[in-house]
């Protein structure tokens, strides 16, 4: 049953024409509107996730649900579609399970607010907005639990329910909720600045329908999203071919010793349809890396990778979905079936854009990017504050890092940055000052970025001294598969996290973990990931190669892999760079358009010598979802 | 009898300004910028314009002055080779920035990875550490950072800035470090992050004290062949700089922290605007400031203009107040051409500049410039300048030929284009500071002064329906009208930090006694008596445990946290819909003090009976909406209020033409300002 709107009017809305200017003016403003949503979140929040890190996420859409503006893409449509209750005037819906609303939030950290807009008896709008919660209950600080089995390790699950019923606030409803995160202060703020956001932004399309008419406001939308369409779909009929592309990679380990995952996607046209086939991806994990993709945002994934690849000058919004066909197994990785754990989804849901830069550059090399879009390093630090004068308070940290960005056909990638939109490190003074931690180092570590004609970003080394003891957990990935190279680049290294003791002792510990037990005094370093190379290495101005190895992003022996050889004061050595560049040349195998460094096999047979962890098993599983997944 | 002088310096003309403190009488003057020493001509100029006003240079008792020259330094990128001096462990910290890439999912694709302004090559670590509590958990070893300081010499740097992790707790280690630093480089200036920002977030902070060093130089050295001329000159005018944030500060404090002048000259502008705002009547202003070179535009609501917490030129934002200017690469010396790729015709950002200047200043350009366009569509008819500066028309002809060749168009539909253009790019900056900020640009008046401004503001207020358009006399000097009519202003914040339970009125009201007597007395160092002090308390409130704090201004007597935490909820629920049950916090407590306001009322001009025809000086035909028009060039300054003019038609004066088009009407009123509406 979907959902029924109640309105109270029910009055056609008109078809009026719209003049450019006004339409313009309307996408402008809901386009502020968007920012000023940020802006009140942001504001308001006060987990360090959202507040400083801005992991939340804004869309205003049409009042079918199509998002107009927003990152994305709409799953409201989705949730109309499944969920059998009625919306009115006043209304406002809160949910966390993913198993809801078919994925539009893929695990029950990210919190989702449905404001239905509704003038003079009309809905004209949605506005919607989720943002990650540092903690929701279940069974670690943090609640993503590697090892869970099943969606019920993982905290307090939601379903739709209305928060606001016809204007009347349901406190129960929240009183219970917040009864079961160890974090209910940044929960409260965090939830009343998704509501607050929505409002915002609400406040905005009533102000924008008083202006130009509900009318002329409700045409605008429609007209937006026509203008989209069109753009799109000439655009897929120019980029992208009617031969099937396809293009696989991994998620490096489940956290529970098994890996890799292989997610593989095909792409190819129908006429003017583009169909994304995700036929091959292996079956669901039974621990918690599963992640459950939205048809519809990968739909708007894919959009705006095409935009950026091919012609960035295009708007995004839902309207050009009827386009494209997304088709993934069921029982797969990426569409898990229930009960099955999602909290660990980062890293698919990173590997996703690099499948999508590999399925769409393969045809067009010259705008293929390299891999580095692989994963969301987290850390989670939690314990009660030992410290003299702290009175053992409880404290609790959830923090995402940053690898490096991919080489790319515009250039180098840059060294530790965020892949993600809108997203910001934490300021160490605000790390420090807030928790008992101090950070003994936080540079881009020289060499970790694929060497290239553009070379990959440099992943980021962050050594945290503990102030206090407490308990850890870090959710990484791209430790045993390489990101990729191409065009002739090299792949980025790998992450590593290293526990050392106040004694100096060094443990190498795993990049899926929970539980790690650490006291006052120890360090951890958390090395991220760095981005693949683009383009031959030797390409390179050996001078520019120099310049960075005095800026320590390279060092001398790194630029060897450049065929730079420098000379005792950091000058190029001309003749030795000649020399050295003729034999690579001369001794090097040919280039493939994908470097993922080595096999899989092979991966397995050197891992413990190479990472010091010991190498994943290929995973097994139950016969009914590898079945499903085929 | 006691002057100041305004001096505005712009990409092409230095404006001029004086004013008789006692009565508000105005002289004013414009002469051509000299890039390779702004000095010169405002020194030069000051002189001609006191010399023909018969006032003798030691009756001017200040000099304010706007300035470009921090903000094209950073624009042009040839700001002073900075090093810098991080804690240990943070050698990349503006390498690796915030981490953010700016735009959408999938913006990395085609960012542009920038440089980080002060080089890595010339980043030193401090072996040293203090914590978060300010205690200190490593001692600086001097020797080894004397030893890593050698560094700098062979990267030759040109200047040096210290940014050490948690200064903004103890600077102890900071100071330290930079007084090796000047021990080792007595040539070179140190700034010091807990001097220029000392805030919280170590990114931010070292970013602007970088930004702060790599101006450093060509600020003081500017300030320093300015306070020599005058002296020269023989005047004790004592020299100010206006501030980003339209407040005035002293030459002293501009050479120990320049990073507060980035936008010194879009600030006198719109500190201008809003002074004939106020006199004519118009709360709501949009600003159009178009010089030789760019187009500023502001927004003004209630008189008041914008204000940022943040500073932004170019690809540099930094953390220092600014009022909310959008800049564009659009002004009267922009060059038009074809490239052969597109065959489209561009406007900009390449400029003519002040030397050669358009094909029509007959100084040797011949590309064709906007300046070009308006003369051989008639807009700019006679001479610029009052005389002293005669149009080559044939110049601009054969200028604006190139272009219409290239499209094969005619030389008149060519040059309206290239109007139509550079008028789109403006547009594109005055939708960003109203629409994109949820304004309606219809509820605004929209103002255009600079040089080039009257000339396209009908325009402008057609294509965004702010009426009416609202040109002021002497638009060309407003610039320097607001360096000469804003106040000295001195600032200073504390952290409190805080829970509102934890402290009490007469704790708060000692914090605020304590900041306003230091900056008191900062501003009577300035020459400004208490008498004429004004002081404004501020303090900045939040939920515990937010990171953004909404500022609100408090009166010190009988100030009391009740009222102020009613009012901060009131705030909150007004921008946030909601309220939390969570104690406020009492983030910082901040002290402005004010210098006096001049004294300059606007001067009312004669009455008038409604026909300007005693102020007509020709019939003249001009090129408009596609066809020749048949109009009338008049005279500003025989202009009497209540004149009414019907486009189109051309107004001129000696620093700037106003446009009106055809099927509009200007009418002058009491001030002689000239407000265009369409013909009713």
């Amino acid at each position: 049953m979907p959902t029924t709107i109640i309105e109270t009017n029910t009055t056609p809305f008109g078809n009026p024409t719209i003049d450019p200017v006004t339409l313009d003016i309307v996408e402008n403003a809901l386009r502020n509107a968007r920012v000023e949503m940020d802006a009140t979140l942001v504001r308001t929040a006060m987990s360090p996730g959202i507040r400083e890190q801005g992991d939340a996420f804004p869309l205003i859409a049409d009042r079918a649900g199509k998002m107009i503006v927003g990152q994305f893409g709409s799953f409201i449509g989705g949730f109309l579609k499944s969920w059998d209750g009625s919306i009115e005037d006043g209304d406002m819906i809160f949910l966390s399970d993913p198993y809801s609303c078919e994925g539009a939030i893929s695990h029950s950290n990210d919190w989702l607010v449905l404001l239905p807009v509704f003038r003079k008896g009309r809905l004209v709008a949605w506005t919607a907005m989720f943002g990650h919660q540092s903690d929701i209950g279940g069974k670690v600080a943090g609640s993503m639990p590697i090892d869970a089995r099943s969606i019920f390790e993982e905290g307090v699950r939601i379903p739709p329910v209305k928060i606001y019923r016809k204007g009347e606030y349901n406190e129960d409803l929240i009183k219970l909720v917040m009864h079961q995160t160890r974090k209910p202060d940044w929960c409260a703020a965090d939830l009343n600045a998704l509501i607050a956001s929505c409002r915002v932004a609400a406040r905005r399309v009533d102000e924008m329908c008083e202006r130009f008419g509900d009318d002329v406001y409700v045409a605008a939308t429609q007209a937006l999203l026509e203008r989209n369409h069109r753009a799109m779909k000439s655009l897929i009929e120019s980029s992208v071919g009617e031969a099937p592309v396809s293009f696989e990679d991994y998620i490096c380990d489940d956290g529970v010793g098994y890996g890799p995952y292989k997610i593989k996607c095909a792409m190819w046209r129908e006429g003017g349809r583009v169909i994304l086939d995700f036929a091959g991806t292996d079956p669901q994990s039974q621990a918690s890396i599963n992640f459950y993709l939205n048809e519809n945002m990968f739909k708007m994934f894919f959009g705006i990778y095409m935009i950026m690849v091919f012609d960035p000058q295009i708007m995004f919004n839902d309207g050009f979905y009827d386009l494209i066909d997304v088709r993934i197994p069921e029982g797969s990785l990426l569409k898990p079936v229930y009960p099955a754990a999602l909290s660990g989804r980062t890293h698919a849901l990173g590997r996703i854009f690099d499948i999508l830069g590999g399925l769409l550059g393969q045809r067009a090399p010259e705008f293929l990017c390299a891999a580095g879009f692989s994963s969301s390093p987290h850390l989670m630090f939690s314990g009660t504050d030992e410290r003299a004068g702290k009175a053992n308070e409880w404290f609790q940290l959830f923090q995402i890092g940053f690898g490096g960005i991919p080489g790319r056909p515009f250039g180098d990638g840059a060294d530790g940055h965020s892949l993600w939109p809108g997203f910001t490190n934490v300021p160490n003074e605000f790390l420090e000052r807030y928790f008992p931690l101090r950070i003994e180092k936080y540079e881009a570590l020289a060499d970790s970025g694929g060497a290239g004609q553009y070379r990959g970003g440099n992943g980021i080394h962050m050594t945290y001294r503990f102030l206090s003891g407490g308990t850890v957990s870090i959710h990484d990935d791209r430790w045993f598969t390489y990101p990729w190279g191409v065009n002739g680049g090299d792949p980025g290294a790998r992450a590593r996290k290293i526990l050392e003791k106040a004694d100096g002792t060094q443990t190498i510990v795993a990049n899926k973990l929970d539980r790690l037990t650490v006291e006052a005094g120890d360090q951890l370093h958390f090395i991220t990931w760095g981005g693949g190379g683009w383009g031959d290495p030797l390409l390179r101005d050996p001078a520019l190669v120099a310049l960075e190895v005095r800026q320590r992003l390279v060092s001398v022996e790194g630029a060897r892999r450049y065929g730079v050889v420098l000379d005792i004061e950091g000058k190029v050595d001309d003749v030795a760079t000649t020399n050295l560049r003729a034999h690579i040349a001369a001794t090097r195998p040919a280039a493939p358009l994908f470097n993922r460094g080595e096999e899989i096999e092979v991966l397995r047979a050197n891992c413990l010598a190479e990472t010091g962890l010991p190498a994943p098993q290929a995973p097994v599983w139950a016969s009914r979802f590898a079945e499903a997944a085929e | 009898m006691s002057y100041r002088l305004g001096v505005d310096v712009g990409g092409t003309f230095t404006d001029l300004l004086v004013i008789d403190e006692a009565t508000g009488r105005t002289f004013r003057d414009k002469v051509p910028s000299t890039p390779h020493d702004p000095s010169e001509a405002v020194v030069a100029g000051a002189r001609k314009l006191t010399e023909s006003a018969g006032i003798a240079p030691g009756s001017i008792e200040l000099f304010l002055h706007g300035t470009t020259v921090a903000t094209n330094a950073v624009l042009e990128g040839k700001f002073a080779r900075v090093g810098l001096v991080v804690t240990e462990g943070y050698r990349h910290m503006l390498q690796i920035a915030r981490s953010l890439v700016p735009g959408g999912l999938a913006a990395w694709i085609v960012w542009p990875k920038p440089e980080p302004m002060a080089p890595l090559e010339a980043t030193i670590e401090a072996p040293e550490r203090i914590g978060a509590d300010g205690e200190i958990v490593r001692a600086l070893d001097e020797a080894e950072l004397r030893r890593r300081l050698e560094t700098l010499r062979h990267e030759k740097v040109e200047a040096i800035t210290v940014c050490l992790i948690n200064s903004y707790v103890s600077d102890f280690h900071e100071r330290r470090v930079a007084e090796i630093c000047a021990e080792m480089f007595p040539d070179l200036p140190v700034s010091i992050s807990a001097d220029i920002l000392p805030e919280m977030q170590e990114y931010e902070r070292g970013l602007t004290t970088v930004a702060n060093s790599a101006v450093r130089p060509t600020v003081s050295r500017y300030v320093a062949n300015l306070e020599r001329e005058l002296t020269a000159w023989g005047t004790p005018a004592k020299l100010n700089l206006l501030r980003s944030d339209g407040g005035l500060m002293s030459a002293e404090k501009s050479r120990a922290a320049p990073v507060n002048l980035l936008m010194s000259g879009p600030a006198g502008g719109v500190a201008g605007a809003v002074w004939v705002a106020k006199s004519a009547g118009f709360p709501n202003v949009l600003t159009l400031d178009m010089g030789g070179t760019s187009t500023d535009v502001a927004l003004i609501e209630n008189y008041t203009p914008r204000l940022r917490r943040e500073t932004s030129v170019g690809h540099l934002t930094v953390r220092a107040s600014s009022l909310d200017v959008k800049t564009v690469g659009a002004g009267g010396g922009s060059i038009a051409y074809v490239p052969e790729l597109t065959g489209a015709l561009r406007v900009g950002p390449q400029s003519a500049g002040a030397v050669p200047g358009p094909a029509a200043y007959g100084k040797g350009g011949t590309e064709p410039t906007v300046t070009d366009a308006n003369v051989v569509l008639g807009y700019l008819p006679e001479n610029l300048l009052g005389g002293s500066f005669k149009l080559d028309r044939a110049a601009a002809r054969a200028a604006v030929k190139k272009v219409a060749d290239a499209l094969g168009l005619g030389i008149e539909d060519a040059a309206a284009g290239i109007i139509a253009i550079v008028n789109e790019n403006m547009f594109g900056a005055l939708r960003l500071v109203s629409i994109a900020q949820g304004y309606d640009p219809r509820d605004f008046a929209l103002m255009p002064f600079g040089g080039a401004g009257p000339l396209h503001g009908n325009a402008m207020s057609r294509l965004m329906g702010s009426w009416p358009v609202l040109v002021p006399p002497s638009p060309g000097v407003l610039c320097a009208y607001g360096d000469a009519t804003t106040r000295l202003r001195v600032d200073a914040q504390r952290s409190f930090n805080k829970i509102v339970s934890a402290t009490s009125d007469a704790e708060v009201a000692a914090v605020m006694d304590d900041i306003a007597a230091r900056v008191g007395a900062e501003l009577a160092a300035e020459g400004v008596s208490a008498a004429d002090q004004t002081l404004k308390f501020e303090v900045d409130v939040r939920y515990a445990g937010q990171a953004f704090e909404v500022p609100l201004e408090v009166e010190r007597q009988g100030f009391s946290i009740g009222a102020l935490t009613a009012r901060f909820d009131a705030e909150h629920k007004r921008l946030f819909t909601f309220n939390l049950g969570v104690p406020q916090e009492l983030v910082n407590i901040r002290v402005v003090a004010l210098g006096k306001a001049a004294n300059v009322g606007a001067e009312e001009i004669a009455r008038g009976d409604g026909n300007p025809a005693a102020a007509k000086m020709r019939d003249h035909e001009m090129w408009m909406d596609g066809k020749a028009q048949a109009g009338a060039i008049y005279d500003r300054a025989k202009l009497r209020s209540g004149d009414t003019i019907k486009g189109p038609a051309i107004v001129i004066e000696m620093d700037s033409t106003t446009l009106i088009h055809a099927g509009h009407v200007a009418t002058v009123d009491t001030y002689g300002n000239i407000l265009i509406r369409p013909e009713a």
